[in-house]
């Protein structure tokens, strides 16, 4: 097994469901024996990854989300953010910083924060199909 | 969520409490815009004291705040903001638009 533990959340794409899988993930992190500083930002990536998938991939119905957690060697967090929604078409633009089309109650930050937060961040998408997030965040060993 | 807010020589402060995200952002963005229109403050004071958690939802309520601040010429101003919050406005930049004040415990 190339992995220490492992965890997998499935849940319907309710906006209430935001703080119950940041909250999982972190609990989960908590293991690794992260600052509050590391785990506040892997709270937050989460949060941006699953209220994009609530919001933008499945904009009219309740759709099926998935998060899978993964600890790697060397105290690595892997996370998987995934959605079998409407896809993006033009991903670049998607993370161009302020651009959103989710109107004046989104920001378009939910990209640069994920990006800026976790040590690796990539993106991939199909139109109609879906998108996956997958992010890393190194926790450092405390001495 | 819930918050209080109160009136004071014009200047309005509104205690937003919790965890703000996209969840319970609408209701925030649209209470604060509801009670600057009511009151129509010289300046509007978003405390987040007692605020232990937001995400990019955060930040569009502060931007729908400053908005509104600015169609009546007002200012706002964002005062106790803890680490985890801290780290998203400066992460998108809203430390500089903003006026930030530091706690008073």
């Amino acid at each position: 097994m190339k992995f220490n533990n492992f965890m997998i959340l499935e849940f319907p794409s309710k906006s209430s469901n935001e703080a119950f899988a940041r909250s999982a993930v972190a609990c989960f992190a908590a293991q690794m024996d992260p600052t509050l500083e590391e785990l506040g930002d892997i709270r937050t990536a989460v949060s941006e990854a699953v209220t994009n998938c609530i919001v933008h991939a499945y904009p009219d119905a309740l759709g099926i989300i998935t998060v899978r957690c993964r600890i790697l060697k060397d105290n690595v967090l892997d996370v998987v953010v995934k959605d079998k929604g409407v896809g993006i078409a033009d991903i670049e633009q998607a993370k161009r910083p302020m651009f959103t089309t989710g109107g004046t109650d989104r920001s378009g930050m939910g990209f640069t924060i994920m990006e800026s937060f976790m040590t690796s961040f990539e993106l991939t998408s199909a139109p109609g199909k879906g998108t996956t997030v997958h992010m890393r965040r190194k926790i450092q060993r405390r001495k | 969520m819930q918050f209080t807010s109160f009136l004071e020589n014009g200047h309005l402060t509104v205690a937003l409490t919790g965890e703000i995200d996209h969840h319970c952002a609408k209701h925030y963005i649209q209470s604060i815009a509801g009670k600057i229109e009511a009151y129509t403050p010289d300046v509007c004071i978003l405390d987040f004291q007692d605020v232990t958690f937001v995400d990019s939802s955060g930040i569009a309520v502060v931007i729908n705040a400053l908005r509104s601040m600015s169609q009546i010429e007002g200012k706002l101003v964002l005062t106790g903001i803890c680490a985890q919050p801290m780290r998203v406005f400066r992460a998108s930049g809203i430390d500089k638009l903003v006026e930030i004040k530091e706690a008073v415990r």
